[in-house]
């Protein structure tokens, strides 16, 4: 499904990843881990094609080098990132912004766009995965929203797009344990079917709710460890220290 | 290029003389005109008004003064497709001259007067004498033109208490047949004490064809008196449009105005609001979309002559190619208007490294009791909200669509007329869908 090989990134003459190597296969779920700083973000910015990094190495996605492609055609690729900061866009509203996201996948995927009742129903449903209130459908994209409804409404967006490799930034962040819990279940409900994630937190606790096969650490752009859903663990008891040293010795080196 | 040769141009055998079967107080009002014109000349760079407006390109022009033709070259077709029929009174005017096959005035209250300029001049003249007498056109040389060349445009005359609900519509088109014409439409619309009208005045022409419109449209509220008024200006790209929106308004009387300013290669919408009578209030909104070389001014400027009166201004301009605007908010609180509220906000969005705004916001104050505020505010395409976008799949172009879109349509939004809502949407999304404008050399 995805296969990162020596994934080098700088932005403004600043290295922040030093080589990532990473191969996940499909259904699966990956977690990454890491201290602040440690290039998680930089990953995901990366993996969607965010502007400004001077990016070497290669990253292949279904057979496809990724890194060619637009955000958008990654998009229609079945590439998916849950925002860590979700940015509020006024006078656009969610609903319409969904619709037209979904009609463009669709229609670069050769399929039927749907009519706005269609879509309506489709996105009611899929409302009720992340127990969001329709009230949030008619309001701007992410406009006042609160830090959990913003993350809500990323996973809801997951949920309607379906892509096919979802990366969660940091969708932990900012929520409260109820607020945790909603978006992990709607996470796990959208488990499966050959669809791989990869899992980028701070903190183990969200690895109590969503449960992965695979744990890696990064540390100083690299991976520096990887393990089963026990390493995750094994972090939050003794901290990061030890792989930063381990992270040091390889940039040194 | 010197007043006299443009004046001599647009002039053209058409200077105001007595005993033409006018009144006398009319052509003394065009000579008085003429006069200033001649004393003052054209505006330049270094009158702080039209700082950033260049006239140049409109004087460089020998116009001629639009004449009335019986033959009529515009079909209703044409017409409908400048200026969606809104389904009310409709005055359609070809180079400023009313066409009355083109019009239809049925539907209107007893008390609810619309017709033609040049009728009221024919019929009942002394009307229009406090009109002229007024004169805005002491106030710049274009609407002194105005002046001393216009012979037709609407009349709206609502008695007191008259309730108009269907919007009125001035549909103002050009069909030059190639000449290069200048037309001068002069419009009064007199709401007395308690009356309440909406007001739609479209401007639109013939592609490709150089031909300038100078229009004046005066509004004059009574007590309690309301005016929704409405412009597009949708001229094409070859023209020029210089118009005056100037208001007076009497005490517990409301004026709104919503501009659309889409096209004309140089044009400048000038608003002038005078409160003469306590509690009043007025609203301006606007939107202006240059690109390619198009400039697009407005210039605003409000009187709090009285007190407790309430004035808000919100305008916003996207900005592309090569396209220039200008926003000037000028903001006049005299002695004595206590109780003045006013607020003025301009947003501009860049979209190109070679399109300029300029945002002047000039407030005078010289009463204690008030609130004023203004903004302005310019700033490009929100990176990470078109980052945002493109990662959901939606392409570059289309993303730049829907946040430029999104950036005007909180005023599109506001127009309250269902079919010219609608009109304005479709024309909005069709400039910025396209995406990048290529820029001429």
């Amino acid at each position: 499904m995805l296969k990162i090989e020596g994934l080098h990134a700088s932005i403004e003459g600043k290295e922040i990843l030093r080589g990532v190597n990473l191969e996940l296969n499909a259904g699966e779920v990956h977690a990454i881990m890491g201290p602040n700083g440690s290039g998680k973000s930089t990953l995901a910015s990366v993996l969607i094609g965010r502007d400004g990094y001077d990016v070497s190495g290669s990253v292949t996605y279904q057979g496809q080098d990724l890194l060619a492609l637009a955000p958008e055609e990654r998009a229609a690729a079945g590439v998916f990132l849950a925002f860590q900061h979700p940015v509020e866009i006024p006078g656009v509203g969610n609903m319409y912004f969904m619709r037209t996201a979904l009609n463009s996948l669709r229609r670069e995927r050769g399929q039927d766009e749907l009519d706005p009742m269609d879509f309506l129903a489709l996105a009611q449903e899929r409302m009720k995965l992340v127990e969001m209130d329709p009230s949030f459908m008619n309001r701007a994209v992410n406009e006042g929203f609160s830090g959990g409804e913003k993350k809500r409404n990323e996973i809801l967006q997951m949920a309607i797009l379906e892509p096919k490799l979802a990366i969660l930034d940091e969708t932990d962040s900012g929520l409260d344990i109820d607020a945790l819990r909603v978006v992990a279940n709607g996470v796990n409900a959208l488990r499966g079917e050959g669809r791989s994630m990869l899992v980028i937190t701070h903190h183990q606790r969200l690895l109590d709710y969503i449960v992965p096969d695979r744990v890696h650490v990064m540390a100083a752009g690299q991976i520096v460890r990887s393990g089963n859903k026990d390493l995750a663990v094994e972090l939050e008891e003794h901290g990061y220290a030890d792989s930063g040293r381990e992270a040091l010795a390889g940039v040194t080196r | 290029m010197t007043i006299v040769t443009a004046a001599g141009g647009v002039l053209a055998g058409r200077e105001p003389q007595r005993g033409n079967g006018e009144p006398a107080w009319l052509t003394d009002a065009r000579l008085a005109a003429l006069g200033w014109v001649g004393e003052h000349g054209f505006p330049t760079s270094r009158d702080e008004d039209w700082k950033y407006t260049a006239l140049d390109p409109i004087l460089a022009v020998p116009f001629e003064a639009a004449t009335k033709v019986s033959d009529h070259r515009v079909s209703a077709t044409e017409i409908d497709g400048a200026a969606v029929d809104l389904g009310g009174p409709r005055l359609v005017f070809v180079n400023g001259h009313f066409a009355p096959a083109l019009s239809r005035l049925t539907g209107l209250p007893e008390g609810a007067e619309v017709t033609n300029l040049a009728s009221v001049l024919a019929a009942g003249p002394e009307r229009l004498e406090p009109f002229f007498a007024h004169a805005p056109g002491e106030r710049n040389a274009f609407a002194a033109f105005n002046d001393v060349l216009t012979e037709d445009g609407a009349f709206v005359h609502l008695a007191p208490g008259v309730v108009v609900s269907e919007p009125i519509q001035f549909v103002f088109f050009s069909d030059t047949a190639g000449f290069e014409l200048i037309s001068s439409p002069r419009s009064v619309i007199l709401a007395e004490a308690g009356s309440s009208a909406t007001i739609v005045e479209t401007y639109a022409g013939v592609d490709g064809e150089v031909y300038c419109t100078n229009a004046v449209t005066e509004v004059v509220l009574g007590d309690g008196a309301q005016v929704d008024h409405y412009k597009v200006q949708a001229e094409p790209v070859t023209a020029f449009h210089l118009a005056l929106l100037d208001v007076r308004q009497g005490r517990d009387s409301r004026f709104s105005s919503r501009s659309v300013m889409l096209g004309a290669s140089v044009a400048r919408h000038e608003v002038r609001v005078l409160f003469q009578g306590e509690d009043a209030h007025v609203s301006l909104d606007g939107v202006y979309l240059p690109q390619g070389q198009q400039l697009h001014d407005n210039a605003i400027f409000i009187d709090h002559a009285a007190p407790n009166c309430t004035s808000h201004q919100l305008y916003k301009g996207v900005l592309d190619g090569r396209g220039h605007g200008v926003f000037t908010g000028h903001i006049m609180v005299r002695r004595g208007a206590d109780g003045t509220d006013a607020n003025q906000n301009n947003k501009n969005l860049i979209l190109s490294d070679r399109a300029e705004v300029d945002t002047r916001p000039r407030l005078e104050i010289y009463t204690d009791d008030v609130k004023c505020t203004h903004g302005a505010a310019v700033g490009q395409l929100d990176e990470e909200a078109l980052l945002y976008l493109r990662a959901r799949g939606i392409p570059l172009e289309a993303a730049r669509g829907l946040l430029i879109y999104a950036f005007v349509h909180q005023m599109v939004d506001r127009i309250e007329l269902e079919p010219l809502r609608a009109q304005l949407e479709a024309l909005v999304a069709t400039r910025f869908a396209e995406g990048d404008h290529p820029v001429e050399p």
